[in-house]
């Protein structure tokens, strides 16, 4: 039986890709948030998932605005590298798990979450930064991924408390594969950042600690808020942390925490925090 | 048990926040040939077009004049305003040497070292 054993929220900021491509990683204003990821890296090396399902948002790369999914997951042996306007990032292409992905679309869709099934999508920076962050690729990547797609660009966006639920329906669906598989969720993006308007680059560190505290202790608490409390309180793109509920929804309610930091460099709050089922 | 609420108004009337548009419906459909336009710096060789002869991409494009005439005055607000969603206005941007942050800087009314100096860590640019 495939469990999901654990749970990570990371943000996905397209520069962090640039650093990293870049070799970046030691300077002064890049390495906390490098070295932030060491201890999470050794940490899943010992616990060695099998697969990561990934919740994030493609950033007008693979999908357009002429037919947009809610929810959009990767059913295909295999997932490349998107060009999101600078140029395909220099990455191997990302290893699926197909049978697993099948099952999920089913046991997912007869639980009533009704998704859009992609058998070719590519992958860019919202789900590309947070696996680099969390694993090492020099002998590619060392496990198989499930892209899960979220539209948070284009209002109407899924509620909090349905991005929740969805998570509980993916726990579900999980217990329900037959093969043993090690089973990792990441739910990225965020968190408070705002790219538009005389707002642009506010952050709010009170707001992200908050969030952190919340989706560890009482995540349900934030399944009440509406995207317009989300928005105000993190910023109009800070509308990202609805998928990190994805995330929290697939893991019980008791967790332990491993990992937690938080680094703001320049215009969005980067947070990670990662969990293990109780 | 039926667990259904009924649905809840999940944005403000006035779907702004701030000064910032919440891109919905409205904003999309406005914007939906600036945004198409913009989906062309998506590969390596709408780029190379794009840089090589913009009047003739923009005349070869599904826009209207007024669309047209923001995007030749690299009036990022404007586009905006347009209905030109942010994350297709970075690749517009990025295509013609403004990137994110020269964008914002504009966007708070700074220059860009103003900007700068207003960043926890600048360095991580």
């Amino acid at each position: 039986m495939a469990r999901i054993i654990a749970g990570i929220g990371s943000s996905h900021v397209p520069s962090v890709g640039g650093a990293h491509d870049r070799g970046r990683q030691e300077e002064a204003a890049w390495k906390p948030l490098f070295d932030s990821f060491v201890p999470v890296r050794e940490w899943l090396t010992r616990i060695k998932p099998d697969v990561a399902i990934v919740v994030y948002n493609d950033h007008a790369a693979e999908f357009f605005f002429d037919r947009y999914p809610t929810f959009a997951l990767g059913a295909a042996e295999s997932y490349g590298i998107a060009d999101e306007g600078f140029g395909v990032r220099p990455l191997p292409t990302v290893p699926g798990h197909l049978a697993f992905s099948q099952h999920l679309c089913e046991a997912l869709v007869y639980d009533e979450f009704d998704l859009t099934v992609c058998q070719e999508l590519k992958v860019e920076h919202g789900f590309l930064v947070p696996m680099h962050l969390c694993f090492d690729y020099s002998l590619g990547w060392p496990l198989a991924s499930v892209p899960l797609q979220v539209n948070v660009l284009q209002h109407p966006l899924p509620t909090a408390r349905r991005c929740f639920r969805l998570g509980q329906a993916i726990g579900r669906a999980v217990a329900s594969f037959p093969q043993d598989l090690k089973v990792v969720i990441i739910g990225t993006g965020g968190m408070s950042h705002q790219l538009t308007g005389s707002g642009f680059g506010d952050m709010q560190r009170d707001n992200d600690m908050d969030f952190l505290d919340r989706l560890e202790s009482n995540p349900e608490s934030l399944t009440d808020w509406t995207h317009q409390q989300f928005m105000e309180r993190f910023g109009v793109e800070g509308i990202e942390l609805i998928m990190w509920l994805v995330m929290r929804g697939a893991l019980p309610q008791t967790v332990r925490r491993m990992h937690r930091n938080y680094y703001a460099p320049m215009t969005t709050g980067m947070g990670v925090i990662t969990l293990e089922p109780a | 048990m039926d667990s259904h609420t009924a649905p809840r108004d999940q944005l403000g009337e006035t779907r702004m926040i701030g000064d910032s548009h919440i891109f919905d419906l409205r904003m999309s459909h406005q914007g939906l040939r600036l945004n198409r336009f913009c989906s062309m710096l998506n590969s390596a060789a709408g780029r190379a077009a794009f840089k090589a002869d913009e009047q003739a991409c923009l005349a070869a494009a599904d826009l209207t004049d007024p669309e047209r005439a923001l995007i030749r005055a690299r009036d990022f607000a404007g586009l905006l305003e347009a209905g030109t969603n942010i994350y297709y206005l970075i690749k517009l941007g990025t295509a013609t040497g403004n990137g994110l942050y020269k964008m914002g800087a504009a966007m708070r009314h700074e220059s860009y070292e103003q900007f700068l100096a207003t960043r926890n860590a600048p360095g991580a640019v």
